[in-house]
């Protein structure tokens, strides 16, 4: 049965781990993910769940203890934001080359430089390579049904790989919207229990874990490792069918949002897809033929599929919320614009660099955007960098210049 | 908690839970402190073996080969402390919520780079929280694995490879951080300090008493390196009793916040004696090293008296 209520992105994932009961939480506060913890820790206090949670000293004890905890055969989650990941950056890669199931919520925020506490994705952007899956969310109804189908994924026999759902700091994590929950049964029934099949603890035998591994046996596993997360793709899917059956709210690997006949088309992820779409619908209704490509799951990343779904466009722009410092655009415009270029589209693309520390994005900057597309289609404009949008110096910026 | 009398022969009848073959070197400090800490399991009870990264980890666990016969986990150089919290954790719920029924025990093993330095922090965390786990340092005094570099465990003026001896040089600095009274001030219920004596009677009763002492528990075992000392193999043992007769390290223990000693020399022995075994302290006996030997031996005596008077001694 539906439950209709408003709450935040926070406290939205707390209520899906409340309904999923975890075994093991450790985590450490950081802001914008601080709530999170907090308020599961109150739902032990009150003996609402009986998760066990683990207040250590640090984000990368945060992880060693998921780690020890999923390895020793318990459902494990965490939390954390920006800095509090990269500390657990080495873990990161252990926790995942050993193929544990552990969901963390990340409430993206900007790696420090300078310290900002707002949304920017520069904290999983970092970790695309870690072997994490990572979804990221719109808005809290997202997060919330993203985290509750996040363990599915994780502790499938064909992925057996850890998940991070991913929300924008502040933005998603604090704002308050409406929100339609499932009631408990049904989420427990949905998610299940764990079973795994090899762990520390099973009683009739013993396991080992994070071996050294030598050249002759190493590559093997990082390749197995990457066909899980290959594999991950059709089991997203599969979760987000069974998911539909129960809610009625369907999910992909992204969201193609009046894109089917666009000409020119904006790609993007987060909470600024919502302001995107007020933007193609304004557009749209003065018969503008423009579109959004959300996308939902950035690991394993969908390109065949972004690909087909954009190849009829003329000119897109792919938006990225974190500098990769590279001099030529950000991590989303390279796999896009690859992706782009398998699939022999012949659309121009422009690269922009947004919201960097939580710098407000309008819908007449997207607008904008989507004009600057038909002139690029029309070789009007040419980017030979990536440009800025919304800079304070309106001579770099993109709608300034 | 019950501690049966030190029965040697059955002790050593027991299965070894450290399977030989493993590709740590002869004269190791470090696989002669997990054979025999493991030996202090009980018969019959489970355990759950945690590891930082460090030479025991990449002799005893090399793909696909593990010499352990316990579940053993291992994650990274400076975590085996949290690791295991986490381990120790999951078990405490899957007990409660009737997933398992077996009584396991965790114990983790560092060396002094994992423990004292790199680690001190997730070691740290997982005492205070009390944890019902034991976590051993085997100390070598040096970080062996990557090849003797120094490390707050080195004693000083030793000879290390990012503290070496030469022309101006007495080797390392600094004297040794004190782990143990560091752990002891935790507050936690059992921390021990022991090495290999005779039949390894101290090593075993401080093993089973930290492993069987309900809460966090912390062993510092002295364990030679005959990389990084330079010592004769065979010398391991004699190496031992000179840093317990020389009282460069002493064998005690903290019970619930009371200081023990453990083993007092009828005739301390000058530091000289410990030291000239090992090549890493060569320098020192060479014209010139006088006031050196003589400031280590002041620094090793300070110590001793302070650890007479915390033990009431």
């Amino acid at each position: 049965m539906p439950i209709k209520t408003r709450m935040s992105g926070n406290e939205a994932v707390a209520h899906a781990i409340k309904q999923i009961n975890p075994d093991v939480m450790p985590a450490f506060p950081i802001t914008p993910s601080t709530e999170i913890p907090q308020f599961v820790a109150s739902m032990i206090a009150n003996g609402e769940i009986d998760t066990e949670f683990i207040p250590v000293e640090s984000e990368h004890s945060a992880m060693s203890a998921a780690m020890g905890a999923s390895a020793a055969g318990a459902r494990a989650v965490t939390a954390t934001s920006s800095c509090g990941m990269a500390l657990m950056w080495e873990v990161l890669y252990v926790a995942a080359s050993s193929r544990l199931p552990i969901v963390m919520a990340l409430v993206n925020r900007g790696l420090t430089g300078p310290l900002n506490i707002n949304a920017e994705h520069s904290d999983s952007m970092g970790a695309r390579d870690s072997g994490w899956i990572q979804i990221y969310a719109e808005n809290n109804q997202e997060v919330y049904d993203n985290f509750l189908q996040a363990h599915r994924i994780a502790e499938h026999k064909d992925v057996r790989l850890p998940v991070m759902i991913c929300q924008d700091g502040f933005i998603t994590s604090h704002a308050v919207q409406n929100i339609t929950l499932w009631e408990d049964q049904a989420i427990r029934d949905f998610v299940g229990e764990y079973q795994p099949e090899h762990y520390l603890l099973r009683e009739d035998e013993a396991m080992a874990v994070g071996p050294y591994a030598l050249s002759p046996y190493c590559m093997e596993a990082k390749k197995a490792q990457a066909e899980a997360m290959k594999r991950a793709k059709q089991v997203i899917l599969d979760v987000a069918d069974g998911f539909e059956k129960i809610t009625g709210r369907h999910y992909g690997l992204f969201e193609e949002y009046r894109l089917e006949d666009a000409e020119y088309a904006v790609v993007a992820m987060g909470s600024v897809c919502g302001t995107v779409k007020d933007a193609v619908d304004a557009m749209r209704e003065q018969g503008r033929k423009v579109g959004l490509l959300k996308l939902r799951v950035f690991r394993p990343f969908p390109g065949r599929e972004i690909g087909a779904a954009l190849r009829h466009c003329k000119a897109i722009a792919i938006m990225d919320r974190s500098e990769s410092y590279s001099s030529q655009g950000g991590p989303l415009g390279a796999e896009v614009t690859a992706a782009l270029y398998r699939a022999k589209a012949s659309a121009e693309t422009v690269n922009i660099m947004y919201g960097l520390s939580g710098r407000d994005v309008r819908v007449e900057e997207i607008r904008g955007i989507f004009e600057e597309l038909e002139k690029l289609a029309a070789g009007e404009v040419s980017y030979p960098e990536y440009p800025y949008l919304g800079l304070r110096d309106g001579t770099e910026d993109l709608l300034n210049r | 908690m019950e501690q049966k009398a030190f029965q040697f022969r059955e002790i050593q009848a027991r299965q070894e839970r450290l399977a030989p073959g493993h590709r740590m070197c002869a004269g190791c400090g470090g696989s002669i402190a997990v054979r025999n800490v493991l030996k202090a399991l009980h018969p019959g009870d489970k355990a759950v073996v945690g590891n930082a990264t460090g030479c025991l980890e990449v002799s005893t666990y090399m793909y696909p080969y593990t010499a352990y016969e316990d579940s053993y986990i291992h994650s990274a150089f400076e975590n085996a402390g949290a690791t295991l919290s986490g381990v120790e954790t999951a078990y405490r719920v899957l007990k409660k919520k009737g997933k398992i029924s077996s009584e396991y025990k965790f114990i983790t093993f560092g060396g002094d780079g994992g423990t004292y330095d790199i680690g001190l922090q997730s070691l740290s965390g997982a005492m205070e929280r009390g944890h019902d786990m034991v976590y051993v340092c085997y100390d070598n005094g040096a970080y062996m694995n990557t090849g003797t570099q120094r490390s707050s465990a080195t004693p000083m003026y030793a000879d290390t490879t990012t503290t070496p001896s030469g022309t101006v040089s007495q080797g390392k600095p600094q004297a040794r951080k004190d782990l143990a009274g560091i752990l002891a001030a935790h507050n936690i219920p059992y921390v021990g300090q022991t090495t290999f004596i005779g039949n390894m009677k101290d090593l075993y009763v401080k093993s089973e008493r930290a492993i069987y002492t309900p809460g966090a528990a912390f062993l510092n075992v002295l364990a030679p390196c005959p990389r990084g000392w330079k010592y004769n193999a065979p010398d391991l043992m004699e190496i031992c009793k000179l840093a317990v007769e020389t009282c460069y390290w002493p064998l005690f223990e903290v019970i619930d916040g009371k200081w023990i000693l453990n083993y007092k020399p009828s005739h301390k022995l000058p530091l000289e004696d410990f030291l000239r075994k090992q090549g890493r302290f060569q320098h020192l006996f060479q014209p010139g090293g006088e006031p050196f030997l003589q400031a280590f031996q002041e620094e090793v005596d300070r110590r001793w008296e302070e650890l007479l008077a915390r033990c009431g001694e």
